[in-house]
């Protein structure tokens, strides 16, 4: 028992520690002097929050350096600042689903998801309002146009982007051909929706009568954006599949489009993937060219080869500039914040198709 | 199987730059050749070109002959793919096949090129070609594991049975014991002096004990300076390379002056 009755001496090495609750204190006392700050100048959330991120941040450095010295209070303060950047950058974003999750899900009825706009009249909202009966009408149509002119704007453009990718990265030696086709799938990737619209209607214009407006002019307006994306990110994807692969394919006598075919895709599977997932979700809230490629519907249309059609953004656009009813707006707001919600549900399941498809295909470690 | 190499008058370029100058080579039918030399002597590109590998690099060309057996490889009706099916190679870093399991690695030289095999006779061929990889009592269990689950050692072994699983005539390796720990590097010079009852096996090491363990003859490699092209200075019995070289520069490098 000789040692219980020595001083514990204190470590050299654990000097100038601080410990963990004094940081939480420091918040807490921040928190109480922002809300007594935001006092004088008339208490709202806002400037209550400000003023006490920037007391916290001042006085948190400051107990630090005078704790810890400065090394540490200066990794303090640059932690500080690169979470408060994070919760900034969070904010927009939870604000969003937050908004379309309020305003959206009231509208969400299965009325909503398996009836069309047609027969529905100005008349009919007018009544919802004064009389309280539900809202009737719904985006089926729109749901529909977006599933048919994604699928084949799907369609037209992965295979051309990633036959192109397939070209730059395993066929071309950085020729002229290659250099231009880089060159203009950069220039591609900027231009604006509406060109790629007013392209796809003036061609399909010039081939089958002008006015020439379906779900299938619009896939083709889509395509063009969704080329670009598709060629970039596959493109990075083969690139960073091993040489070691291709050669050890290679030295077993199989041919290079076997090789490419069995080997490479399969590696970069799942990246090409998810680089057409965000293709896809890039392209599925387009508005303008679908406006003028494949017109607005309030019926429902499986046919992307004739008439015109709808799509949950040009729904929401029509909803919001020309309510069913120009003196009573509320269905009709009604109506495009739960398209709104469906947009945003169908491209979070894309996400998550993308992210099931690249743990399938990805390629497997131990377990 | 098993086929000689002759090599006469072999010259590789990259693109404008001579990297070899000038080889001339003939490597026995069932026994192992050892390339030795320094770094950037030209010695794993020459490897390369023995079974078309070094085309694979854009700008890489030939001069020369390389006969296999008497036909030239270099032969312009000669195809590639039928030149690498049956001269096979194992690289320095083992690299099975990231998306496929052991069993399928075994299979890839058939698979890949979409040949037809019945489940028997892929079973039959997975144990032939693992257990003439000294790898089969490791990885009977677990077959449907993916490869890149193995250790280094047990990778290159793999890759050594996929070579074999296509029953080529000569198998190249190119410092196939460089990544690996002295353990799997004695599994792999016991596999090669098996292997050479069946097979043509060329070696590139940096090891000259290696080379001296498991060769039958040496062929030394050396460059004169950096920009001058690689040079083959001495091949031989490696006995005699190793204990009575003729040249000056071999008795240099092996006796550890230089290099």
């Amino acid at each position: 028992m000789a040692n219980a009755t020595l001083t514990p001496r204190r470590s050299q090495l654990t000097k100038g520690r601080m410990p963990t609750y004094t940081l939480w204190v420091v918040l807490a006392a921040s928190i109480v002097v922002g809300a007594a700050l935001a006092a004088l100048v008339g208490f709202s959330l806002v400037p209550w929050a400000i003023f006490s991120a920037i007391l916290f941040i001042v006085a948190g450095t400051a107990v630090s350096a005078a704790i810890e010295g400065e090394r540490k209070a200066k990794n303090r303060l640059a932690l500080f600042l690169v979470y408060g950047a994070f919760l900034i950058a969070l904010l927009p974003l939870l604000s969003v689903i937050w908004t379309v999750l309020e305003r959206g899900v009231p509208g969400l009825t299965y009325n909503f998801l398996f009836t069309s706009m047609n027969g529905v009249t100005g008349a009919i909202d007018n009544q919802v309002v004064a009389e309280g009966t539900p809202v009737l009408g719904g985006a089926y149509h729109a749901i529909v146009g977006t599933l048919q002119i994604t699928l084949w704007a799907t369609l037209i453009s992965v295979p051309i982007g990633l036959l192109a990718a397939i070209y730059l990265v395993e066929y071309s030696t950085g020729g002229r051909l290659a250099r231009a086709i880089t060159f203009f799938v950069d220039v591609m990737t900027g231009i604006p929706s509406i060109v790629a619209g007013l392209f796809a209607a003036a061609l399909f214009g010039q081939l089958f009568g002008p006015g020439t407006r379906t779900g299938f002019v619009a896939a083709v307006a889509l395509s063009v954006l969704m080329v670009p994306v598709v060629v970039r990110s596959t493109e990075e994807m083969l690139k960073i599949v091993p040489n070691e692969l291709r050669e050890a394919a290679y030295a077993l006598g199989v041919r290079k489009w076997r090789t490419i075919t069995r080997v490479v895709i399969p590696t970069a599977i799942s990246g090409i993937a998810s680089g057409v997932t965000l293709a896809i979700a890039r392209v599925i809230g387009e508005t303008a060219p679908i406006l003028v490629t494949a017109g607005f519907a309030r019926s429902i249309n499986w046919n992307v080869f004739g008439d015109w059609m709808s799509t949950l953004p040009t729904f929401i656009y029509y909803q919001i500039l020309t309510p069913t009813s120009p003196t009573a707006t509320d269905p009709s707001t009604q109506r495009a914040w739960a398209a709104a919600l469906v947009l945003i549900i169908m491209v979070m399941l894309l996400n998550l198709a993308a992210r099931l498809i690249a743990r399938l295909f990805a390629p497997k470690t131990s377990r | 199987m098993s086929k000689r190499i002759d090599v006469k008058d072999l010259n590789v370029y990259y693109s404008k730059f001579l990297a070899v100058e000038d080889v001339n080579i003939s490597i026995d039918a069932r026994s192992v050749t050892a390339f030795i030399g320094p770094s950037g002597c030209g010695k794993s590109t020459f490897l390369r070109t023995l079974n078309r590998m070094h085309e694979v690099i854009p700008g890489a060309r030939v001069e020369g002959e390389v006969l296999l057996d008497g036909d030239n490889l270099y032969d312009s009706a000669v195809d590639p793919v039928t030149v690498r099916s049956q001269i096979g190679m194992v690289f320095q870093r083992p690299n099975p096949f990231p998306t496929m399991s052991i069993r399928d690695n075994v299979l890839a030289g058939v698979k890949l090129n979409n040949k037809r095999i019945s489940k028997s006779d892929a079973d039959a061929l997975v144990e032939q070609s693992l257990r003439g990889a000294n790898l089969w009592n490791e990885v009977k269990d677990r077959l449907g594991r993916p490869g890149s689950g193995l250790s280094g050692g047990q990778q290159q072994r793999l890759c050594i049975a996929r070579a074999i699983a296509v029953s080529p005539e000569v198998i190249l390796m190119d410092e196939p014991c460089s990544a690996l720990d002295p353990i799997s590097t004695l599994a792999i010079e016991d596999l090669i002096n098996e292997l050479k009852s069946e097979y043509t096996v060329v070696i590139v090491t940096h090891n000259m004990q290696q080379a001296a363990r498991v060769s039958d003859k040496t062929a030394f490699f050396n460059i004169a300076g950096t920009g001058k092209p690689g040079k083959l200075i001495e091949y031989g019995e490696t006995t005699n390379i190793f204990n009575m070289p003729t040249q000056k520069a071999t008795e240099d490098y092996v006796s550890g002056r230089f290099g």
